[in-house]
């Protein structure tokens, strides 16, 4: 590393983006040069505590301070995308929940959608309702995981144990609604394969008003708490207009002052008939995206309260033929899922089996953000930053 | 029997053993207090567990033994029974050298903590200075243990743990010295050894934590803040941040030498404890004991440890009571009726004591020969409540907040906390010297 690059990791807040095309760890002058023994370079990760998963990330450290960061991925590579093309539609739909097998109802909903819109079928507005309100619990889950861990990997242990207590609940409605709690499979090209159980709606009323005053309760441990704050405030600063360029979605755009959300932008399923608020931050640190998330969360609540209390009466399920052969085409759709824009491409060449899948996960494309957010912090802010992209590497590595 | 084992029996002998020159005793007192901090961390770490757990709305260890009792016995057999293992690039003997470095450290500082007057194995005229010494000495063992892993995380683990302990040195000595000079108001001469501190509290009729309110209070914070730092816990634990530094300095370690480190923790937490109690709440004095000393005051404190035996005692056969049916749950549900019986005999033991010192007549023999000891039986269990209770906001602590970055750590250190102890330091210069 020259000096001339230990300016420019010096100069923290103001960093452009052509920082990011530059080769950022530079390994064999590194250890030429004999003089200078501050630098430390460390692997963190695959298996670490705070790296979700088995992520591993190589720091290249001046003392505490992190000159530079390089993502190792593919850990946990299973070929989902080419898997895709040896299977038909109906057989791939249970592999994308284990992309993101923290919110799978996301994850299943934006495929079908896709092979829908690329059949030019529509599902029935009663599935419609119940595919917001499930992939909207999902929403709920999926940020109280990433609240518990994230919590966790800035030093407060009891959050996780509430979260997941509360996490619970959801899991227990998809459990009696589907029979699987984390790969849930619950959809289907076309609709719901399952009408509702008998007092599902009042399993979903129950928990909005058992969840309200958990919300409360997490923000009394954590959005007052001084060394939350401290912790939090300033640390893994991203602008708008870095977010856009490197292509960042979900709440970590939003929380950078950019209203995007495709909910509202792209409306799909029955997300135009509901009345919510999409919340955005100021300043793109960690504490407005901890913000955001917990908004969000609230008004998910919202989502769910308007789409049980409308749920329409009717068929589950569409007119679906029992061998799926969508006409020669390519289709892109994408959908709001937990962590940002979850895209499917699928190409078909008009037989059973898609002949291209390609999928945009979120998680992936954010982690990307990594390395600009980091530089000039300290390696306590490494593990924030980690946990506030909330990423898993199920769908990084997919 | 010898004259050296004779002389200290005695029940008017008031001093410690060191004080009254009984080498025999002072041994005999070491081994005590060496027993009982190990006893005293096997409970801390059932109860840390325990309480723990319950913050965060979980059982915590249930199997070994009725609610886990046996828990830190079985763990402590596992980690004696663990494969030895040293790094083959690590520097073999300090590796092995570093947690007994700590180890030594947490337990020498015993030797100056007055349990009561006479409670204690020597009073030393530099106490306080002494465990201020030897309680730094704490860190080396973790700064070796760092350097002598030859890994990345230990070393920046270690690192951390010296700046903080650099950091917080600081404001902690000039937070004890504001407490030293309050000793010297009575008479114009302070006093540096603990039993001396303490009996100046008596002297002077207030616990110096609410000695020129608010001056003392505000030592007593800092000292509260500074120690929680100097015993790397939550939410100053960077040196082991489990989350980014996987283990910090114990990284490279397991077995037997990770014990030891955990040992040398808990014992460092007792010891700062004793130090704060000794300092500012009293040592081992029952509440106002300036205006209830009378010896039916007397007599009724002298209970307290009895009952709270017996309620201790109760609540563990309440627990067996509320056992489940099951059948397997039969020997558990024995056990800790057994544990209850054992309970509630020691606090029979210790009713019978303060009833025989405190209800015969008061020239009667037998009383003359149990006041001395129900004395000491009281001096050691208010000094112990009133460690138990930082022993708990230890735990509570750690349930609470997010840990502190490294650099805000340094900046409250130097930043908040220096300049208040300082100020807090001159002001009680200054009340002291014209206002009282």
């Amino acid at each position: 590393m020259t000096v001339h690059d230990n300016d420019r990791a010096n100069d923290a807040p103001g960093r452009g983006l052509s920082d990011l095309h530059r080769s950022h760890l530079d390994f064999d002058t590194a250890d030429k040069t004999y003089l200078d023994t501050n630098e430390l370079v460390i692997n963190m990760g695959p298996q670490h505590p705070a790296t979700h998963g088995v992520l591993r990330v190589i720091l290249k450290l001046d003392g505490e301070k992190v000159l530079g960061t390089e993502c190792v991925i593919g850990y946990l590579h299973r070929g989902v995308e080419k898997i895709a093309e040896n299977r038909t539609y109906a057989m791939f739909n249970p592999y994308v929940d284990r992309m993101d097998y923290v919110a799978a109802v996301s994850n299943g909903l934006g495929y079908c959608e896709a092979v829908e819109k690329l059949m030019n079928v529509e599902a029935p507005p009663r599935a419609k309702y119940v595919r917001v309100i499930l992939t909207e619990l999902n929403r709920i889950a999926s940020h109280q995981l990433w609240l518990g861990t994230h919590a966790l990997d800035i030093g407060a242990m009891t959050p996780l144990f509430y979260t997941f207590r509360d996490r619970e609940e959801i899991l227990k409605i998809f459990e009696k609604y589907c029979g699987a709690r984390l790969t849930t499979h619950s959809f289907r090209i076309g609709g719901c394969q399952f009408e509702t159980y008998a007092g599902f709606e009042k399993d979903v009323k129950n928990f909005l008003a058992f969840f309200a005053p958990k919300i409360d309760e997490y923000e009394t441990l954590l959005t007052g708490n001084r060394i939350w704050i401290e912790r939090t405030k300033n640390v893994g600063v991203i602008s708008g207009a870095d977010c856009i360029a490197l292509g960042v979605t979900g709440p970590v755009l939003r929380a950078s002052g950019v209203k995007w959300d495709l909910r509202k932008a792209q409306p799909y399923a029955a997300y135009s008939a509901f009345d919510f608020e999409i919340p955005t931050g100021k300043n793109g640190d960690t504490f407005d995206r901890y913000m955001v998330r917990v908004i969000e969360m609230r008004q998910s609540m919202r989502i769910i309260e308007q789409a049980v209390n409308g749920i329409p009466e009717g068929p589950i399920m569409a007119r679906v033929p029992k061998v799926i052969k969508p006409p020669v085409g390519e289709i892109y759709h994408s959908i709001e899922a937990p962590k940002g824009e979850l895209g499917y491409f699928i190409v078909s060449d008009g037989s059973t089996q898609p002949y291209r899948v390609r999928i945009r996960p979120p998680s992936f494309v954010n982690l990307q953000a990594l390395d600009l957010m980091v530089r000039g912090m300290l390696v306590a802010d490494v593990v924030a930053v980690i946990g506030t992209l909330d990423i898993v590497l199920g769908e990084v590595d997919r | 029997m010898p004259d050296f084992i004779t002389s200290y029996l005695d029940h008017t002998v008031t001093v410690s053993p060191g004080a009254a020159g009984s080498q025999f005793w002072a041994l005999i007192y070491v081994l005590i207090i060496f027993a009982g901090v190990s006893v005293a961390v096997i409970c801390m770490n059932w109860i840390e567990r325990k309480a723990l757990a319950h913050f965060q709305v979980r059982l915590g260890p249930m199997r070994v033994g009725p609610h886990g009792l046996l828990q830190p016995i079985a763990d402590a057999i596992k980690l004696l029974l663990k494969e030895d293992i040293i790094p083959a690039e690590a520097d073999q003997f300090v590796f092995w050298i570093a947690p007994l470095i700590g180890l030594l450290a947490a337990f020498t500082v015993y030797t100056v903590i007055p349990f009561g007057p006479s409670q204690a194995v020597s009073d030393m005229n530099i106490g306080i200075l002494f465990m201020l010494g030897v309680s730094s000495l704490g860190v080396l063992g973790i700064v070796v243990a760092g350097w002598a892993s030859n890994s990345h995380y230990p070393l920046i683990g270690a690192l951390r743990s010296s700046a903080q302990m650099v950091s917080y040195e600081v404001a902690m000595g000039l937070a004890v010295i504001s407490a030293i000079l309050m000793t010297s108001l009575k008479d114009g001469t302070g006093t540096l050894s603990m039993i001396g501190i303490v009996q100046a509290q008596n002297e002077q009729g207030v616990w110096f934590i609410f000695k020129f309110f608010p001056l003392g209070l505000i030592a007593f914070a800092i000292f509260a803040v500074a120690m929680v730092a100097e015993t790397n816990r939550a939410p100053f634990d960077l040196a082991e941040a489990e989350s980014e530094l996987t283990a910090g300095f114990h990284t490279e370690y397991s077995g037997l030498r990770w014990s030891l480190f955990m040992l040398a923790e808990y014992t460092a937490m007792i010891a700062v404890s004793s130090i704060a109690v000794t300092l500012w709440l009293g040592g081992w004095m029952h509440p106002f004991p300036n205006l209830l000393h009378a010896r039916a005051w007397e007599f009724l404190f002298s209970l307290v440890p009895g009952l709270t035996f017996g309620g201790l005692a109760a609540i563990a056969y309440i627990g067996a009571q509320r056992m489940p049916p099951q059948s397997f749950f039969k020997i558990q549900r024995i056990g800790l009726v057994v544990f209850a019986a054992v309970l509630g005999f020691i606090a029979l033991l210790l009713l019978v004591v303060a009833a025989v010192a405190g209800l015969l007549p008061q020239s009667s023999a037998a009383a003359q020969h149990t006041t001395g000891f129900r004395d000491g039986i009281d001096n050691v269990y208010w000094f112990v409540l009133k460690v138990a209770v930082f022993m708990y906001m230890f735990i509570w602590y750690r349930a609470t907040w997010p840990r502190y970055r490294f650099d805000q750590l340094m900046r409250v250190g130097w930043k908040v906390m220096l300049p208040i102890s300082l100020g807090v330091l001159v002001l009680t210069a200054i009340v002291g010297v014209y206002f009282s």
